[in-house]
């Protein structure tokens, strides 16, 4: 989720870092890394390469701190950089040749085949927050990158289509079908923790 | 009434709450005749808000400063420039 706005005024902080204010840059460093990690995780998903993105992303930002023109927020400008840096990594990989390649998206099928289970109205109280953080991971990473990262800017990190057409260099329509796909199949994969247990499966009789 | 294949590929968007009123009418003509379609709907909202209101966690301790460390280096050598 993007960090509430509350009671920071990140224009200010940005200007004031711009202006050389190195106390102001490591404000924004601290309000965003977390978020920065937490993307470059979900898209490499692996530790070590995330770590690097992580410091890369707020290297190369106070490096063209002056290039930033306050079009768009500094969290969408340092989101687009940690994008780049993680699909770099992610096209390093040998196993991940195909990461970019389209498939056509047919959902009908697919999901009526699949379990269709109520849930609890609040499943994520089941489960403990480090245990719920598991489980959510674990469904991200099982998506084929496309998807997952598609989804990690659109649903975890709260950026519009729009933005993330524009980060991702997709259109408007690859970025919906690839939304599409990836919260049917977390749907799926989430059903299996999160579905209404029956207590008493004779409970009619 | 809309097929289920023609109501799942509206979802994101119904969800999103992306599409006009007549558009929406639709779809929600099918989800109150559609049982399956309506709990595909509901909990794939679900699927969404759960991933929406998660936090970050917070970043171990060395990590952080690793990043704070090779921040600071980086200010110090722009700035003896």
């Amino acid at each position: 989720m993007v960090p509430e706005a509350v009671v920071f005024d990140e224009a200010k902080v940005v200007a004031q870092a711009r202006a050389g204010d190195a106390a102001a840059f490591n404000e924004l460093a601290e309000r965003y890394h977390r978020n920065i990690f937490r993307l470059a995780q979900n898209i490499t998903q692996n530790r070590e390469d995330a770590e690097d993105v992580l410091q890369e992303t707020f290297l190369k930002a106070y490096q063209h701190l002056a290039e930033f023109q306050g079009n768009s927020k500094f969290y969408t400008w340092i989101v687009r950089i940690a994008v780049n840096e993680a699909l770099m990594k992610l096209r390093k990989r040998k196993w991940d040749k195909t990461v970019w390649l389209d498939e056509p998206v047919n959902v009908g099928d697919e999901t009526v085949a699949r379990e269709i289970a109520v849930w609890d109205d609040n499943p994520e109280q089941r489960y403990s927050q480090a245990e719920l953080a598991d489980i959510l991971d674990k469904a991200v990473n099982s998506l084929a990158p496309p998807y997952r990262t598609v989804f990690a800017l659109r649903d975890v990190e709260g950026l519009s289509t729009e933005e993330t057409a524009e980060t991702l260099d997709l259109s408007i329509s690859a970025v919906k079908s690839r939304l599409l796909r990836a919260r049917l199949q977390l749907r799926d994969k989430l059903t299996a923790f999160f579905k209404k247990k029956v207590e008493d499966p004779f409970a009619y009789l | 009434m809309l097929t289920c294949k023609q109501f799942l590929a509206e979802l994101s968007d119904f969800l999103d709450e992306a599409l006009g009123r007549e558009e929406r009418k639709r779809l929600e003509e099918h989800i109150n005749q559609c049982p399956n379609c309506w709990v595909i709907a509901d909990t794939t909202r679900k699927t969404i808000e759960v991933y929406k209101c998660s936090e970050p966690v917070p970043i171990p301790n060395d990590m952080r400063s690793r990043l704070m460390k090779a921040l600071e280096s980086k200010i110090a050598s722009k700035k003896s420039c």
